[in-house]
C-alpha cells in the first residue's frame, strides 16, 4: 500500500514525512522522525507517556494517526527547551527530583506545560486532575505535583 | 505493511461516499480513542479509515435561534467544554462527556464516538438520553433523525445502516427553570468505567417538576430511557415519596450483568440511589437557572 505524504509543523519547524496509513503519530515521531522523547507506555491512551500537543490541544500521540498531522502544528518534548536553556518545568523537575526512572517524564512535562499555558495559577486539585492521565510508577506523584505548583508560582513571579 | 487506506474528505457527501464504498471494513475516525485502541489490539483491521474531522457539519457547535444546540458528532470534549454557552444550558451532558478519560482523551474523544462505540457504560449517553437529544444521520439514501436512545442496539453495536454516518446531535430548546445532571458510580475518583451512570434532565415551575427525562447506563445491554422514573418525578415537588418512587422505577428497569465492577444486586440498588442524588443536583441547578 502506498505511503502517505504528510506536510506538518513540528516544534515550530515545517516537516514533511512519509507514513503508513495506519501508523500512529507516536510511531512516526519515533521511527520516521527520530524524535524519541515521546514514549510508548501502554499504546492505548491510558498512561500519557506519549503526550504531545496537536494545535495546542493535549493528546496521546499513540491514539492519533500520523496522517492526521497534515496541516497541523505539533509540539513534542523535544521542543520544550530552548537550545541549552531548559524550560522552568524541566529545571524544577530536576531541582525537586520529580522523576526517577524517567519514562513518564516527557509526557508529564508536555502535559504540565499545556496546563500552565492555559492556567498559570492552578490549584493542587486542578493539577492532579489535569495529570490524571499521566501515570508514574516511581514517584508517588507528590514530587511531580509539587514541582508543577512551584514552577507555576515562580513563572507568575517572573512575569510580574 | 497493512493494506489500510486513510482518507480525510472535506464534505459530508464525500465522507458518506467513501464510507459506503469501503463496505464492512470501513471505519469512521473521529477522535480515534476507541478505534486506535481496537486497531492496536488487533480487534479491527480497517480497509478504509474515513477521518471525518475535515467535515464542517461534524466539527462545529451551533446554538440555534431558539437556544437549542447542534453539536457536531466529532467535536471533542475539550472543545465543547470551552464553548461559552453549552455548559450553562446542559451542565449534565457536559459533565458526563468530560468524565470520559483523561485530559489527553478529552482533547480528542467525541459525543458521536462515545455513542457509536455502543458501550452500555458510555458516560455521555445517559445524559444525552435524558436531554432528549436527537441524532442526525447521513447515509447513501439521505438523511434521517433518531432519538439517541434508539441508536445503540447492544454492546458494541448500533442501528446505523452500512454507509451511514452520525453527523450531529441536536439538543432541544430549554424552558426557564430547566437543568440536568449526570452522576456515575466508580470505585475510584477518576479514569474508570461506570458501574452505574444516571442522567436526569428536568424542568421546575413554582416548585413543581413539570418535565423530566431519565437515562441510565451500565445496567443493561444498552443505555436505558426510564420513562417510569420520569413519570414518578413529573407533577411532584420532588419530595421524598416522589424520589423513592422514581428510584424504585429506576432499579426496576435494571437488567445488569455481574462482573468484576459490580454485582447485579449492587448495580440495581445503586441505580436507585444515584437517581435520587442526580435529581437533587439537577433540581438545584434548575432552580438557580
Amino acid at each position: 500500500m502506498a505511503k502517505i505524504h504528510v506536510t506538518t509543523k513540528i516544534n515550530g519547524e515545517p516537516i514533511e514525512f512519509l507514513c503508513d496509513p495506519s501508523e500512529t503519530m507516536l510511531d512516526a515521531l519515533r521511527n520516521e522522525l527520530g524524535l524519541t522523547g515521546s514514549k510508548e507506555g501502554c499504546g492505548s491512551g491510558d498512561c500519557g507517556a506519549c503526550s504531545i500537543t496537536l494545535d495546542d490541544r493535549l493528546v496521546c500521540s499513540c491514539l492519533m494517526l500520523a496522517a492526521e498531522a497534515e496541516g497541523k502544528e505539533i509540539n513534542t518534548i523535544e521542543g520544550m527547551a530552548e537550545g541549552e536553556n531548559l524550560h522552568p518545568l524541566q529545571e524544577k523537575f530536576l531541582e525537586e527530583a520529580a522523576l526517577q526512572c524517567g519514562i513518564c517524564t516527557p509526557g508529564m512535562l508536555v502535559a504540565a506545560k499545556a496546563l500552565l499555558d492555559q492556567n498559570p495559577n492552578p490549584t493542587e486539585t486542578e493539577v492532579r486532575f489535569w495529570l490524571a492521565g499521566n501515570l508514574c510508577r516511581c514517584t508517588g506523584y507528590d514530587k511531580i505535583i509539587r514541582a508543577v505548583l512551584d514552577t507555576a508560582a515562580e513563572m507568575r513571579e517572573a512575569a510580574q | 505493511m497493512t493494506d489500510t487506506q486513510y482518507v480525510a474528505p472535506q464534505t459530508l457527501d464525500e465522507a458518506v461516499g467513501a464510507f459506503a464504498a469501503g463496505g464492512d471494513d470501513a471505519r469512521i475516525l473521529a477522535g480515534g480513542t476507541d478505534l486506535l485502541v481496537q486497531m492496536e489490539a488487533g480487534v479491527v483491521s480497517p480497509g478504509v479509515i474515513v477521518d471525518v474531522k475535515q467535515v464542517a457539519e461534524l466539527t462545529t457547535i451551533e446554538e440555534t435561534a431558539d437556544s437549542g444546540f447542534v453539536v457536531g458528532a466529532a467535536v471533542s470534549g475539550a472543545a465543547l467544554e470551552e464553548h461559552p454557552r453549552f455548559g450553562e444550558v446542559w451542565p449534565g451532558v457536559l459533565e458526563g462527556f468530560n468524565l470520559i478519560g483523561s485530559t489527553q482523551i478529552q482533547g480528542r474523544a467525541s459525543l458521536g464516538g462515545n455513542l457509536c462505540n455502543g458501550s452500555p457504560a458510555a458516560d455521555s449517553v445517559p445524559a444525552m438520553v435524558a436531554a432528549g437529544a436527537v441524532a442526525t444521520i447521513q447515509g447513501p439514501d439521505g438523511q434521517r433523525e433518531l432519538p439517541v436512545e434508539d441508536i445503540p442496539t447492544g454492546p458494541g453495536s448500533t442501528c446505523l445502516a452500512p454507509g451511514e454516518i452520525l453527523v450531529s446531535l441536536t439538543f432541544p430548546p430549554r424552558p426557564a427553570g430547566s437543568s440536568d445532571a449526570y452522576l456515575r458510580m466508580i470505585p475510584r475518583t477518576e479514569m474508570d468505567i461506570a458501574v452505574v451512570g444516571v442522567g436526569v434532565s428536568l424542568t421546575i415551575e413554582d416548585g413543581v417538576c413539570t418535565a423530566a427525562r431519565v437515562g441510565v447506563g451500565a445496567v443493561a445491554p444498552t443505555v436505558l430511557l426510564v420513562e417510569d422514573a420520569a413519570k414518578a418525578l413529573i407533577g411532584s415537588k420532588l419530595d421524598d415519596a416522589a424520589l423513592d418512587a422514581a428510584a424504585g422505577a429506576c432499579s426496576a428497569a435494571c437488567n445488569p450483568i455481574d462482573d468484576k465492577r459490580g454485582t447485579v444486586a449492587y448495580r440495581t440498588k445503586v441505580a436507585g440511589v444515584l437517581l435520587k442524588r442526580t435529581t437533587e443536583i439537577a433540581a438545584e441547578r434548575a432552580q438557580g437557572a
